[in-house]
This record gives C-alpha cells, structure tokens and sequence, in this order.
C-alpha cells in the first residue's frame, strides 16, 4: 500500500510530505518528496548588495538564525580578507552556543512531544524563551535576529546584557538534568528510541549526514574543533559521540552538546575581550552614528555603502560552520561587484534527510516519527 | 588586510596531494589548478569527474571519504558555461578541496557521481532542478524543488528574477 504522510503532519516539522510504501506495519519503501517551502533565496541573494544578503540568511533556518548569519559573514569576510576584532569574535561564539541550545530545546521539546512525552515540551520551551529574551535584549529581535555585520557586529551589547546571559549561565545546567530526569532513564521512551532507527558509520558519511547524525553513529568529528573558525580554537569543550547509531544515540549527543554549550557561554562570558565591535574598513563598514554626524568622510561612506554596495575582489570561497543540525556551508561567488554572482547554501539537513531511507526501511511505520525527530530537520533549510 | 594572489599555475601546485595524485593517475584529467584564500580548486576534465573523485575517495594518505556539496555556477554568456563544483572534504585529514568541471552552454551533461557517494543522489538532483545540468547514470534524475511541471531553470543566469509571466 502507498501512504502519503504529510505535508501537513505535525510530526514532519514542517511541510515534508513522505511517500511510504508499507506492507501491513512495515516500511517496504520511502521517498520524501520536499520543494514546498523552496522561496529561491539563492537567486534572491544574486539582486541584493552584500550587506542586504544577511537578513536572508536568517530565514533559510528559523531555528538557528545567528549561526547562518554567522556563516555568511564569515564567508564575505573570507572574501574580502576582512580580519575580525576580538571581542566581535567572541561575541559571535557566545551568541551561536546560545542558538545552538535554542534549538536543541525545540528539537528536544518537539521530539519527546511526537514520541508521546508531552511534558518535556512545556519545559523545555521555557527555558527557550529565556534565550529568545536575550537575543531580543542584543539586537532586537527575538527570532529574526541579524545581528552580525560583515566586519563585526551591528550593535554594541546593551548594558546588563551580560549579567543576564550569566544569570542564564548558572541556571541553566540544572535544567538539563530535569529534562534528563523526564527522559534518559524512562523505559517508555528507551523503548522508542533504543536500537530505533539505526545507520552505521559508513552509511552515514557516504550519505552525507553531519552533525549529531553523524557523531551519534559514533564518528568524531565537529567542525568547531576541526576546522575552527571564528575564534572556536579559545575554547575547551568536548565533542560527544555516541555509539550506537540510533535515535537514543542522537539524542544522548545533543542533550551532551547542551552542556558543552553552556559551558563554553560561560567560558566566553569569563573571558570576554575589551575593545572595537567592528573591524576598522569604513569602505565595508557602516561608520558609527556619531560619528556621521560630525565627519564629511563618514557621511561619505555611509553614502557610498548604502546606495552602491561595496565591491568584494573576484574569487570564491566556501565557509563551513557547525550549525546545530551539522554543516552549514556557504559557497559564494564574486565577480567583483557589489553584489554576489552566486550564493549557494549547502543545508546541512537536505544531505541528513537522506539517510531517512536508509534508517527507516524494514522498520515499523510507527518508527519513521521518532527518525524524523532525530535527525532534527527543518524544512526552510531544505527548501531554500 | 590586503589579500595574497592566487596561485594559478599547475607547476607550481603540482605537490598538493590531491592534485599529486591524480596527475599520477591521469595528467590529462587536470586542466588547471587555483589555490586562493587558503583554498584549492582544480578543473578537471568532464569525462574523468567519476574516476577522479573514485580515486580521491580511496586515496590512502587523504582520503577525501566525504562529499560535503555539488553546486553550478552560470558563467552566462562566456563559454564553458556552466561550472559544476564538488566540494570534497577528508574527514580523518581535516583537509577541503574543490574539484571543479567546465560544461558548455547548449546542453550540459556529465558523469554521475552517486555511486561514489550516495550523497550526490539529491546534491545533484538539486543541479538538475536548478541548472538543467544532466547527470548520466543518476538513478533518480527528476527535480527536486520546482514543481514537476515547471519550465525553466530558475538559477540560470538568463531566467528573470521574477519569473517567466
């Protein structure tokens, strides 16, 4: 029998229909069949200026805003040959641990709530607004959040902002432990997860999968720690890895990665540098309100950026980052022009859903919803 | 910060292992070789893409075991093309490399590398769907995003931003 699940179940995360072909309870065959939310910001990115590129980026991923922002900037930096102050830097990691746990919270609230714990849920999303608080003190928003610049950041921290991340700081480990308390040693959800939907390392890396898909089958490696960028070699923390390849074993990495994060918000708190949020380039970078106020050239460059751009030298590059679901890469293109000649985002969730298949066949119907959960998509990513 | 030159010449290239390894196996399979911003690119002929990334997949010292990205740029109107791009990383190494394969404009067509890697199966139906490159000897080459029925390729550099109306 041929059964169409979604595109609006709730348990796909978004519009992802399923094509599954079952014979009684068990999947014979499954093909997602994706492209409902394709809005074709690559060729959007291809009419706007560099600078009008970021707020785009936050759209492609609603669950992880700053870390695609992030990526983006880092690839125009990488571009330009742009270096980076300091304490820009460090914001720039603090801000991605925060997101990375905002987004483990939905992934883990949504998850429990599609196995049947509908609990954790609730706490879960309290603990998240709490962060959505903090993003919407830094920059504005809660959600939509832009914040970084090419060459820095767009705004100074508020005062009081870092009291509350370390007010957030020291909760928040504890709160892990109650979801842990909710979930790890309960048998129900042992059950549904354990030996659930399980893919072998070699699957997973010839499939493409990254992130907690991959380290849950039990490969080490994270872009932070491998391939740093953005300041990420200041940091100590430990990349978990599971073995067992299964849904319990992704999800035993991601709650792992929750405290690592929080450890290094912490470490970056402690040490946080003093000095310029931006990097001194006034043809890139739009000067500060004060001082257009008072300087010609200032003016002039303001001026310049906003109605003309700024010319990026031709060359391409690709940026990758560790995103919370695995490896955002930006490839971008410059003919140089003020605007890009091409933006390619690789999503790491479209190279992750792939290995949906290879997990979900010959299992029960039932187990597709707890794979789904686990691999941790989001649809706008996938669809671009 | 002003940016170092790129490197464009083979001579001077010719020790970077991936580039080493496949002038062993082929120098006819190396067109050209780019190192930039820390990053190498090497061109390499159409008709060899799937030996070559067949042959970097199973290096010994390097192996790139991990194809992170396939994606096309549209160089319209020059020629070649199109330029279809795999971005290739070695997860024990720790090393990127980008391989890069010029097509003409008037009907873009290459090697499959899905039984390389599997998961070239949707980075090049996405190519397919947006470019209108074909992949011979892809197991499922229908698009990806776009509508079945939709006509046109919307990355290419002649399709409006808005659309056909």
């Amino acid at each position: 029998m041929i059964l169409n699940m979604g595109p609006h179940h709730p348990s796909t995360h978004g519009v992802l229909r399923l094509i599954l072909e079952i014979d009684g309870e068990n999947i014979v065959r499954i093909m997602p069949d994706i492209g409902y939310l394709h809005t074709g910001i690559e060729k959007t990115c291809e009419a706007k200026f560099y600078q009008q590129v970021v707020p785009l980026t936050d759209r492609i991923d609603y669950l992880c805003p700053l870390t695609n922002n992030l990526c983006y900037v880092l690839a125009v930096e990488k571009l330009l040959g742009l270096e980076v102050p300091p304490k820009a830097q460090w914001m720039r990691v603090m801000l991605n641990e925060l997101t990375r746990i905002n987004s483990h919270l939905v992934w883990l609230g949504t998850h429990a709530l599609d196995i049947g714990a509908m609990t954790v849920f609730l706490y879960c999303f309290r603990e998240r607004e709490d962060i959505l608080r903090l993003f919407e003190m830094v920059s504005g928003q809660r959600m939509m959040t832009s914040y970084f610049r090419i060459g820095g950041l767009a705004l100074e921290p508020p005062l009081g902002f870092f009291e509350r991340v370390q007010d957030f700081a020291t909760r928040f480990p504890s709160k892990v432990d109650e979801y842990e308390n909710l979930l790890t040693g309960n048998p129900i959800w042992g059950m549904r997860t354990k030996g659930v939907a399980r893919i072998t390392a070699e699957d997973a890396v010839a499939l493409g999968a990254s992130g907690p898909t991959l380290r849950g089958s039990g490969v080490d490696f994270d872009l932070r720690r491998d391939m740093p960028y953005s300041g990420y070699e200041n940091f100590k923390f430990k990349v978990p890895v599971s073995q067992g390849g299964d849904v319990f074993a992704r999800y035993a990495c991601r709650v792992a990665e929750m405290r690592e994060s929080i450890s290094m918000v912490q470490q970056a708190l402690n040490g946080m540098p003093d000095g310029p949020i931006k990097a001194v380039a006034p043809k890139v970078i739009l000067p500060d309100r004060e001082m257009m106020k008072t300087q010609m050239e200032a003016l002039i460059y303001h001026f310049k950026i906003i109605t003309e751009g700024f010319a990026v030298p031709a060359g391409e590059v690709y940026q990758a980052v560790e995103s919370p679901r695995g490896e955002m890469g930006y490839y971008i293109v410059s003919d140089g022009t003020a605007k890009p000649y091409r933006v390619h985002m690789r999503s790491a969730c479209l190279a992750n859903l792939q290995t949906l298949p290879t997990m979900c066949e010959g299992r029960l119907l039932a187990d597709v919803v707890a794979a789904i959960g686990s691999i941790d998509i989001v649809l706008g990513e996938i669809d671009r | 910060m002003p940016l170092p030159p790129a490197i464009t010449d083979l001579e001077q290239l010719k020790n970077h292992p991936a580039v080493a390894k496949i002038t062993a196996w082929n120098p006819a399979a190396v067109e050209g070789a780019k190192f930039d911003r820390d990053e190498m690119s090497i061109y390499v002929e159409r008709s060899s893409i799937r030996d070559v990334c067949d042959l970097l997949r199973q290096d010994a010292d390097c192996p790139f075991n991990y194809l992170a990205d396939i994606t096309c740029v549209d160089w319209f109107p020059s020629e070649p093309r199109f330029e279809v791009i795999y971005h290739l990383l070695s997860i024990s190494k720790k090393e990127r490399v980008r391989l890069k394969v010029r097509l003409e404009g008037s009907s873009p067509a290459l090697d499959s590398v899905t039984a390389v890697w599997p998961a070239a199966n949707y980075f090049e139906r996405e190519v397919f769907d947006l470019f209108g490159v074909r992949f011979a000897g892809h197991p499922y080459l229908r698009r990806l995003l776009m509508p079945e029925d939709w006509e046109g390729y919307p990355l290419r550099k002649d399709y409006p931003v808005e659309g056909y109306r």
